[in-house]
């Protein structure tokens, strides 16, 4: 699996309708199973660029290719198969206040349409490894703010993507807390997932030895 | 694959039951909406359809009478019958003797008495037709200036006129339950939209995150189509209910009437066949409430 490209960008910008300009020719590669960071100064393009790279986001021009599938050619009708290949762990989350934590990491297993059989196994796996076995039956808003990164964690590996995409994971907690979510990252990453990050928590970049991509107003600094 | 799709759209199926009764109030008051606006055009048609079976099958589909002359005898009915065969316009007939009469008048009209102090039958024997097409005027009034000519006929009795009037009013009684009910369905389609409007509005984090995490368009609008035929069904079986009490209420109090005028007349609900379209047809207005909705509130709701 290693040494295969995962993800590919090729001189991708990205102009917003407003016309900010977000990305500016960015040339990037991340081979399968690699662990990536991704820095920068808010406002750099980092969002942007895991959103590209889960086809939330279209670019304005250049190439993007997720594991051999070239973004811009798709069909928007295709785009809904390949976002089930990412985890996405949003900034805000984005938990659903109106279920538990079970009904909530449910959803993309409903949504790849796993069958019955497996589906509470899998339920059980994911919130294991975040450690919120002991709470499937609680509600998001009765848990705490690491409680909830894991569980969005959880939502977006139950349904074991080739991809994990983490928008500032540790953005609103403490280091306690921020280094056992990054743990929690590092065991993906040794199953053979391809790990992104985003993050512009220095402590964290110091310590891995992970690669690191830098964002400069919307450039790879080099 | 067929599995898990007739899997998923279970799951939509129980989520869906679990809404309807999470929020009881609310369901019940649309559902109720649905029920009376087609129960309106419903209760109408089937009023008309009990009053073209009160008024008879003789008046609708009319009969011509062929009253024989006095002296008439076995050699004419004989010669009346191979005549009858051959008119294209005679779907079949009957042949009613004067003895046959007499008994049946005094049986039905209660005139026993007075029938029984004559001294000899006054009543012709008869023949009475069924003719094939009547909304012809032309062919039946043919018909009947033929039979007219014959030398065993006294007198022809055709009540067109009668019977024509009855059916325009039921035909306009028709049409304006027609109109209702594309009216009314329309209101029932107006209903569905804007509940499903207002669903989608309170879903909206649910939808925009299934986006983000690979939902296709079908998963996303299942759950509301599931919801707008369920409660499409469900308000067509409040009207079917609605008219089932309203003909309960009527027919016992149509008996006391009727008693009055010797008639038995029993007003009859929606048969079986009927029963089913209307829910059928319910469901379906449900649902494309509910499809429209979707598709012109859906494509709003897009992950930013």
């Amino acid at each position: 699996m290693k040494n295969r490209p995962m993800i590919q960008f090729r001189q991708v910008s990205k102009r917003f309708p407003d016309g900010y300009q977000a990305l500016k020719n960015v040339d990037l590669q991340i081979e399968a199973g690699e662990m990536v960071y991704i820095t920068g100064h808010s406002g750099a393009g980092k969002s942007t660029l895991l959103k590209l790279v889960a086809a939330i986001e279209r670019p304005t021009s250049g190439i993007i290719n997720i594991n051999g599938h070239n973004v811009a050619e798709l069909k928007s009708t295709a785009l809904p198969y390949l976002r089930r290949k990412i985890g996405f762990v949003f900034q805000d989350y984005k938990l659903l206040f109106d279920r538990n934590v079970y009904d909530n990491v449910l959803l993309p297993l409903q949504i790849s349409g796993f069958d019955n059989t497996v589906i509470a196994s899998r339920i059980h796996a994911a919130l294991e490894r975040v450690g919120l076995s002991q709470k499937e039956k609680a509600m998001p808003i009765t848990l705490s703010g690491g409680e909830r990164q894991r569980l969005c964690i959880a939502r977006a590996v139950v349904h074991r993507p080739l991809i994990l995409i983490a928008d500032e994971p540790t953005g609103n907690l403490d280091m306690a807390y921020a280094h056992e979510i990054m743990t929690i990252f590092n065991t993906f990453h040794q199953a053979g997932v391809t790990v992104l990050i985003a993050t512009h928590d220095a402590a964290l970049l110091e310590a891995k030895q992970h690669r690191i991509l830098a964002l400069q107003y919307g450039k790879l600094a080099a | 694959m067929i599995r898990v799709w007739v899997a998923q759209h279970g799951v939509v199926f129980i989520q869906t039951l679990r809404r309807l009764v999470a929020s009881p109030l609310t369901s019940l008051l649309s559902i109720l909406i649905i029920g009376i606006a087609f129960s309106l055009p419903v209760g109408i048609y089937l009023f008309l359809e009990n009053l073209q079976v009160l008024s008879g099958q003789a008046m609708v589909k009319p009969q011509m009478s062929l009253f024989l002359k006095q002296d008439a005898a076995q050699q004419d009915f004989e010669n009346l019958r191979q005549r009858l065969a051959t008119q294209e316009e005679v779907e079949q007939f009957v042949f009613v003797s004067k003895e046959q009469a007499l008994l049946q008048l005094q049986q039905d009209a209660g005139l026993g008495d007075v029938l029984r102090s004559l001294k000899r039958n006054p009543l012709p024997d008869a023949f009475i037709i069924d003719v094939k097409d009547t909304r012809r005027t032309d062919t039946t009034e043919r018909l009947k200036t033929v039979i007219q000519g014959w030398p065993e006929i006294e007198h022809v009795q055709f009540d067109f006129v009668w019977s024509k009037r009855l059916n325009a009013i039921l035909n306009f009684g028709h049409v304006i339950v027609m109109m209702l009910f594309v009216l009314l369905s329309a209101g029932v389609v107006a209903v569905m939209f804007n509940t499903i409007r207002l669903q989608i509005l309170t879903k909206r984090d649910e939808i925009e995150l299934s986006r983000l995490i690979g939902a296709t368009d079908g998963f996303i609008q299942r759950p509301f189509l599931y919801f707008g035929a369920m409660q499409g069904l469900a308000g067509g079986m409040v009207a079917w209910l609605v008219i089932a009490l309203t003909l309960q209420i009527s027919n016992t109090e149509l008996e006391v009437l009727v008693e009055l005028y010797a008639l038995k007349l029993h007003l009859r609900h929606l048969a079986i066949g009927d029963s089913v379209s209307l829910l059928l047809f319910s469901t379906c207005l449900g649902w494309l409430g509910a499809r429209l909705s979707v598709a012109i509130h859906l494509w709003r709701v897009q992950p930013n």
